[in-house]
């Protein structure tokens, strides 16, 4: 139990990584990147291809992807989602899946339906642990994937609180237009905000491949799993997006105690609660906060009685 | 405007009905004579045509993106499998199993409508994958194994074809016009208002959630019944294959390059997909990836569909609804 | 010839649409340095428009824009901000969860470089100073407006517009605002917008109407009656003229 929850913590950095880049996407550039898993998947097995057949160590494959991924990020903003984003709010989603389909099916083309794992190069790290007071064992490689998801995301938390570009960043989401007016070129921050959200998929990426196994149809999952991280933690902050990631990754990690099947069902199970308690809460306020809203339903039948 | 145009139908569109219903007959005589390998292909492309409809009558017509149709595609599919593991007939069971995803799409709209565009893509999906993972726990689906609809073995093979071919005609038929229907009356122009600018639509008096749940509703039904047809005519069941998102995929592509919010786009674009499985379809993966590109620059640089460019030649849209909604006023 | 000696602003025939409807019918004006020019006219008639073509924010659909002798008319408003336009658009459009000194600092990072910097917008408008820290969302309107104010001064323009200054104020906040912003005549081309006729004429050294995107009226507050302007305020004709409905 106890085992599990450490487990599901040490799980819920790897699920803040891929949430943030959705996030930042959805926050900044204002739509959901539904290829947002398959590009995580890119870079996983990018970084895959980059150690197994250009035979690059894996650290510099891990700059390389990250890298790459950030290029990739910046030209598809510049060339695909501008235009997409020009024409109404169908034509984003319409391009996500499109482009989903591309790399799911390209990736599964180019690279084949192997299910692969960077585990079987980086050595005794994957199975190395440590063994804590309590005779908890703890896998060193966790460790280190959610200390770097914290490091990172704290880094991006001060890049985006601290310097002018954060607060070109926040100016251009909250109101573009507006930012347009101080000086701030929206296209520019869209396309750089586009690359860190693809880099950070990327990085989830290689988080994945180190810990799982990948195949070129995970992408869907990961969107999916991103999303609920999203939405478990509230849209708009990176403390949310952690607190997002560790809840959902807690919830799997005590759902599979019971099974397999269960861990994802139940991840899915609490992102609709919060998604319904605050869709709820949403309908509720606009009817005056919870009293009146009670009230009103209570008093309908009153009303229609005394209008007849 | 001379007087024949301000009459219910244009000419043009009269013959095409016309020519429509000679099609129709030779449909419905082809079982007789054409081969099982044909029969089985049209089953296919009727299936193709109702997922399209639906899905234009959803995106298309109420902004509804969804990309989780599949929760009803292996819904009616998996509702026929139990229901007939059950004992009942069949073939009936069919469109009982249509009906009862029907209880369930009103069950998930006063949820699922209450969210906006990119988040209520992203949650059909969601909602796709958890009844995919309920549906996985039924002992008689065994998880990723599957079952199959033993039942239909007891029929022979050429009669069952001949049925599933029927039903499926007539199901395409009620689908594509009642589609027609609804959207002439007041309830097309009242979605289409939704899409355009929900607020607005809101504001001069529609009941927006409405509207929306009895689209999200029929359009569910629909995606039900053709899962279901689909799932008959297929016999094995998978969680993966009857809930994957490669219906979403191909629905998208049918109506986004026959052209959205249009009547007879999405038909276009089920011939055009049709036409491109039978082609292409051995070229596996680099097909599907293609499938996606296509997408993507229909959407980016023809985001009208092919209807699209004939009514950029400034031609009439053939059987266009939104003349006739005008005359209306 | 210096680029001070050219006019500050020069619309040429500019006509500015929304759909099918044309917001603006062929305007021209020309603006001097240091000029303040006060913008009035009903609701509806275009003005909120003809600030957003200038500032690079609604496409110019035919004419021109000469921003001191150079054309601007194709340029986005983030390169006409570093060209010396800055716009305090209708309804403010501050950063509601950003502090005042971070909406303060955003356009002084991006605009142009000068003298206005953050304490020196904060000496021209004292009233700021202790807001600095402040989330902008939680502002009253007339620190909002001067928020606004402060954000367009600090890119160090030579053109300033305001839209609709005084719109939705207390009249002791008007009063301070316009207080500062007589404190800016002289050393910048200010555009205002303003509603109310009185503040108008008393504050701006030439005042312009617009009726239905067209200039019906141009001269200084001096020259100009109360009738005349009310005529071209609601768009009435002289007799002899063609009503162009």
């Amino acid at each position: 139990m106890l085992d599990s929850l450490i487990q599901g913590i040490l799980l819920g950095g790897y699920y803040a990584v891929l949430a943030a880049g959705l996030s930042l996407m959805f926050g900044v550039v204002r739509f959901i990147n539904l290829a947002h898993g398959d590009m995580a998947v890119l870079g996983a097995l990018g970084s895959l291809w980059l150690v197994q057949s250009a035979g690059v160590v894996v650290p510099l494959a891990i700059v390389i992807t990250l890298i790459g991924m950030a290029a990739l990020g910046w030209l598809m903003q510049r060339f695909i989602f501008e235009r997409a984003l020009a024409g109404g709010f169908l034509i984003p989603i319409l391009t996500t899946i499109g482009l989903g389909a591309a790399l799911q099916n390209g990736m599964f083309a180019a690279f084949g339906s192997n299910t692969q794992s960077l585990g079987a190069h980086i050595g005794n790290l994957s199975w190395s642990s440590w063994q804590l007071p309590g005779g908890i064992i703890v896998g060193q490689l966790p460790v280190y994937m959610f200390a770097t998801a914290v490091l990172v995301l704290g880094s991006l938390h001060l890049l985006l609180t601290r310097t002018a570009f954060g607060r070109a960043v926040r100016s251009t989401s909250t109101d573009a237009e507006a930012a347009s007016l101080c000086g701030v070129d929206p296209r520019k921050v869209h396309r750089w905000a586009a690359a860190i959200a693809v880099a950070l998929a990327g990085l989830a990426g290689i988080f994945l491949a180190m810990r799982a196994q990948v195949t070129p149809f995970s992408g869907p999952m990961m969107l999916i799993f991103a999303f609920e991280a999203v939405v478990i933690g509230g849209i708009g902050s990176l403390r949310g997006t952690l607190i997002g990631g560790i809840v959902l990754g807690v919830v799997q990690a005590l759902g599979a105690l019971i099974s397999p099947q269960i861990s994802i069902l139940a991840g899915h199970l609490v992102f609709l609660a919060v998604l319904g308690w605050r869709l709820m809460h949403v309908a509720a306020s606009e009817r005056g906060g919870w009293r009146a809203a009670l009230k009103a339903v209570f008093n309908k039948p009153d009303l229609s009685r005394s209008q007849a | 405007m001379t007087p024949a145009q301000t009459l219910p139908m244009a000419a043009s569109d009269r013959r095409l009905l016309v020519l429509v219903g000679i099609v129709l007959l030779a449909l419905v005589t082809l079982p007789w004579l054409g081969s099982a390998l044909i029969v089985d292909k049209l089953i296919y492309l009727f299936i193709l045509v109702m997922f399209a409809v639906m899905w234009n009558l959803l995106a298309g017509y109420a902004g509804l993106v969804s990309v989780g149709q599949q929760a009803f595609i292996g819904l009616g599919g998996y509702a026929l499998v139990r229901l007939v593991e059950a004992g009942l007939p069949p073939f009936p069971t069919i469109f009982l199993a249509a009906a009862l995803t029907g209880v369930v799409a009103w069950a998930l709209s006063w949820f699922m409508l209450r969210m906006k565009a990119g988040e209520f893509a992203v949650a059909t999906w969601v909602i796709a994958e958890t009844i995919r993972s309920i549906v996985m726990f039924d002992p008689i689906v065994q998880g990723e194994t599957g079952t199959s609809l033993l039942a239909l073995n007891a029929y022979d093979p050429d009669l069952r074809r001949m049925v599933l071919y029927l039903l499926s005609l007539g199901s395409m038929v009620v689908m594509v016009g009642g589609t027609w229907v609804l959207l002439q009356r007041r309830i097309g122009a009242e979605s289409q208002a939704i899409r355009d600018d929900e607020d607005a639509a809101a504001s001069i008096g529609i009941s927006t959630f409405q509207v929306k749940q009895r689209i999200y509703i029929i359009a569910s039904v629909g995606c039900a019944l053709a899962g279901a047809l689909w799932l008959a005519s297929a016999i094995t069941f998978q969680p993966r294959t009857s809930f994957g998102v490669q219906w979403s995929v191909f629905m998208l592509f049918m109506v986004l390059v026959g052209g959205i919010g249009t009547f007879i786009g999405p038909i276009l674009g089920a011939l055009l997909f049709f036409a491109l499985q039978e082609i292409f379809g051995d070229f596996g993966a680099w097909y599907l990836a293609g499938i996606g590109i296509v997408a993507i620059l229909f959407a980016l640089y023809l985001p009208r569909g092919l209807v699209g460019l004939w009514l950029d030649r400034g031609r009439d849209e053939p059987l266009s609804l939104r003349k006739r909604l005008r005359l209306r006023e | 010839m210096t680029s001070a000696q050219k006019p500050a602003l020069t619309l040429t025939d500019l006509v500015g649409r929304h759909g099918q409807l044309q917001a603006i019918k062929g305007l021209s004006l020309t603006v001097e340095p240091n000029e303040v020019l006060a913008v009035i006219g009903a609701n509806g008639a275009g003005k909120t428009t003809l600030m957003r073509m200038i500032a690079g924010l609604h496409p110019v659909a035919e004419g021109g824009i000469l921003l001191h002798g150079a054309p601007v008319t194709t340029m986005p408003a983030h390169e006409r901000v570093k060209a010396g336009i800055a716009l305090s658009p209708e309804g403010r459009r501050l950063f509601g969860d950003m502090t005042v000194a971070e909406n303060l600092m955003i356009a002084a990072e991006n605009g142009r470089k000068g003298d206005w910097t953050l304490s020196t917008v904060c000496d021209a408008f004292p009233q700021l100073t202790p807001l600095l820290g402040r989330l902008a969302g939680g502002l009253s309107g007339g620190q909002r407006q001067a928020v606004a104010i402060g954000r367009a001064l600090i890119s160090n323009p030579s053109v300033i517009l305001l839209d609709e200054v005084s719109l939705g104020l207390s009249p002791a906040a008007v009063e301070g605002l316009y207080e500062s912003l007589a404190g800016l005549k002289g050393q910048v081309t200010l555009i205002v917008v303003e509603q109310d006729l009185t503040r108008a004429m008393g504050f701006a050294s030439r005042l312009i109407c617009i009726a239905e995107g067209v200039l019906e009226l141009d001269g200084t507050p001096a020259t100009l009656s109360r009738q005349q302007i009310t005529d071209a305020y609601f768009g009435i004709h002289k007799a002899e003229e063609p009503s162009h409905a």
